[in-house]
């Protein structure tokens, strides 16, 4: 099987662990991976902003880098909830017809990461080792936009020594909304203590999710407040073996 | 000193502060907040259960919402029909195209009446018209009945929920508002003991009152029939007890069918207070001879609505039954409650009318008062989709503001537009990379972490660490690893 990593451009600057990870997982997995250099954005801070136009550019980019792949997997639902949710509106509205048809027959293509696993190589267990008590955020992209259901905790089950922690309020929002943590800083920031306290409650050791800009926003305040809980993606759990546990906590940790 | 629930606010969108600073100022207000968050937990709790309960909850929902686009649709069609249908039951029905107009006929209707007083049913939209403030100036006394209108009245208050009115205000805090206004000075906390101070308060206007003022959950047009739901027998009174009734109602409230509202109240109650059936839900046809209100007239507000109804993709936001199901799951509003949206409308819905209802010349800042999470459109019992509809209005914003001047060096503007240029090109991209890598090393601790940063990234530092810009980016591992595997 044959698929195009789209890293998103946050996870490329800010999260190159991420993209490790999910090479080393699929990869395992007997994935053959392929990186388009020229890849950047999918459009979703401007489009979130209300610049329609600068965002159609760049989805429309990606249409053009990405219509003659086998698969896209993108380990970032709120990257994939943009171009499933927004590309449409945003082509109907700009773009013409041979984008909108290109964009048609690439999106079912376009595979969030715990969708590719699931729903393309149709596996639970990845052969993770985790020991770990974890707490996993079910981020609103995720839940709601992608609607992955039981996909990231069926992956998590199979991940041997994993201890799943149970959240209050699972899938409220963290707060972190793109511009919004910029735009409305002091409602976000409160947003993200009440958020901050569901997640402390657990107890657990790491809180991961499978959208890093949640992790960043929890992360941060998480140093912040030196809370003593770390945030990891959902990819470098599922990536970490028996043999490498120790070096992959240490990156981790970092 | 400022008594409980009296913040001086503005609910007047022309003249509210942007959200970020009213939002601020009830972030500030621990009691408030508090109040909001364990009220809304009550109502969200309840909802959950009855909501599982209903196997049939999305079908409910979808039927629901192909209810109401048919409705606005053909609203033209079924507005004349229920125009027919309630003036042959002897009702009268006025067209109102703005608030002045909707104002100025109710004080037609109620000087016609002699009425110097009226009591009043909680209607969001004679809050939207402001028409308590005109009718006292114009000398008529306006007595709101719903509890939590009378708390609000009485304290002075403004609305910050358009079901529970009252909600950021907790108990011992109505009892001061009650003991004060009252004279009640021995008045306890215990909710039965409130009730009964303001049945006592206003059985007398019940009884003395002879004109009523309500809004309607919906009209219904085949009938010519009006509908209101409610929990306290209030409206009831309201409704059967006066000479004279004058309802005023938003003109995208009316449904096709009478067989409509079997759809609407299942999902209604539920969402909105979390109950299987609201306790009153009243229905009347004009007038009967000799039972209730031998006057009845209604006043059909249009107030921008159509203005909205006209925009394909807007157009879905005049589908709401108020329920405030948005706003009792928004974890926005969790936060601020309602006041700070600066609108008898708050919440996801109301950050998607208000601004509508203004011809976008005011509450701008709304459309961004949301996380776009999502959890308002997975709630809306008529499947609005407040997400895209607050995305089309943030676009025309943008669209607005960037002609402006001033907004050509706004640190946000500039940082967008420059972002697309970086995003245009894979070159572009990775030298912003390393120049940002160079920037940012300067404000990096020894441990590898960014803790207060300037301008703009300051509104992230103030409450958040940002992890320091790694050493390699991915794309440039995987030059090193490609060719490792190579």
């Amino acid at each position: 099987m044959r698929a195009s990593l789209f890293i998103t451009c946050y996870n490329d600057t800010l999260f190159p662990e991420i993209g490790r990870a999910v090479v080393r997982l699929l990869e395992r997995l007997g994935v053959t991976l392929d990186f388009h250099p020229r890849q950047t954005c999918c459009g979703q801070m401007h489009a979130n902003t209300g610049f329609r136009g600068e965002a159609f550019s760049q989805a429309k980019r990606f249409v053009r880098l990405y219509q003659d792949s086998e698969n896209v997997v993108i380990p970032s639902s709120s990257c994939v909830a943009m171009i499933r949710d927004q590309y449409p509106g945003i082509f109907a509205e700009l773009g013409n017809e041979s984008l909108h048809k290109d964009f048609a027959a690439l999106v079912p293509r376009v595979y969030e990461l715990s969708e590719f696993l699931i729903d393309k190589l149709g596996v639970e267990d990845v052969g993770a080792t985790f020991t770990h008590r974890v707490v996993y955020h079910a981020s609103c992209h995720g839940v709601r936009a992608l609607q992955l259901g039981e996909r990231p905790y069926k992956l998590m089950a199979k991940v041997r020594g994993l201890d799943l922690a149970t959240m209050a309020n699972v899938d409220r929002c963290c707060g972190f909304g793109g511009t919004f943590s910029v735009k409305n800083a002091e409602v976000s920031s409160a947003m993200l203590t009440a958020k901050l306290q569901d997640v402390l409650a657990t107890k657990a050791e790491y809180c991961t999710a499978l959208d890093n800009s949640c992790l960043m926003h929890l992360g941060g305040a998480m140093h912040r407040e030196y809370a003593g809980m770390k945030t990891i993606h959902l990819a470098q759990i599922l990536a970490s073996t028996e043999a490498d546990s120790e070096d992959n906590r240490t990156e981790a940790a970092q | 000193m400022t008594h409980a629930g009296s913040e001086r606010v503005s609910l007047d969108p022309r003249f509210a502060p942007p959200f970020p600073e009213a939002a601020l100022i009830m972030l500030r207000n621990p009691q408030l907040r508090k109040n909001v968050g364990h009220a809304i937990d009550v109502i969200q709790t309840k909802r959950g259960k009855l909501v599982v309960e209903k196997t049939d909850w999305q079908e409910l929902r979808s039927a629901a919402s192909a209810i109401r686009v048919h409705a606005l649709e053909n609203l033209g069609v079924y507005l004349e029909e229920f125009e027919a249908r309630c003036t042959a039951a002897g009702g009268h029905v006025h067209w109102a195209a703005d608030a002045a107009e909707a104002r100025q006929i109710i004080l037609d209707l109620l000087r016609e009446e002699n009425a110097s007083e009226v009591i009043k049913i909680k209607t969001m939209t004679s809050a939207e018209i402001q028409l308590n403030p005109f009718l006292q100036a114009a000398g008529v006394n306006v007595y709101e009945t719903d509890l939590a209108e009378i708390i609000l009245q009485l304290g002075e208050g403004e609305p910050s929920h358009i079901v529970v009115p009252a909600l950021h205000i907790n108990r011992s805090q109505v009892r001061e508002i009650f003991a004060r206004t009252m004279g009640l000075k021995n008045l306890s906390d215990d909710p039965k003991e409130l009730t009964n101070a303001a049945r006592t308060y206003l059985r007398q206007k019940f009884l003395t009152v002879p004109t009523a003022i309500s809004g309607a959950n919906f009209l219904i047009a085949e009938s010519g029939t009006v509908s209101v739901v409610e929990s306290e027998g209030n409206g009831r009174m309201c409704l059967t007890l006066p000479r004279t009734l004058i309802s005023l109602v938003g003109i995208e409230k009316v449904l096709p069918r009478f067989q409509d509202l079997e759809v609407m109240l299942q999902l209604l109650a539920r969402s909105a207070t979390g109950e299987r059936m609201n306790p009153y839900t009243s229905l009347w046809t004009g007038v009967s001879p000799g039972d209730g209100p031998q006057k009845f007239h209604v006043v059909l507000l249009d107030n921008g609505r159509s203005r909205i109804l006209a925009k394909t993709k807007e157009r879905q936001t005049l589908k709401c039954i108020r329920c405030a199901a948005c706003m009792n799951t928004c974890p926005v509003y969790r936060q601020t409650g309602g006041h700070a949206y600066g609108s008898v409308y708050p919440g996801p819905i109301g950050a998607i009318l208000t601004p509508q209802l203004m011809q976008m010349k005011y509450a701008q800042t709304l459309p961004y008062a949301s996380s776009l999470c999502g959890a308002c459109y997975e709630v809306c019992p008529v499947k609005i989709n407040i997400p895209e509809v607050l995305l089309e209005l943030r676009s025309q914003v943008v669209n607005q503001e960037r002609k402006q001047a001033g907004r050509f060096f706004d640190l946000m503007y500039l940082g967008l537009r420059i972002a697309n240029l970086i995003f245009a090109t894979a070159w572009g991209f990775h030298a912003a990379q390393r120049m940002g890598r160079i920037g940012l090393r300067f404000f990096t601790s020894k441990d590898g972490w960014i803790h207060s940063l300037p301008s703009l990234g300051a509104k992230w530092t103030q409450t958040r660490d940002l992890r320091g810009l790694p050493k390699q980016t991915f794309h440039q591992w995987w030059a090193t690893h490609a060719k490792e595997e190579k």
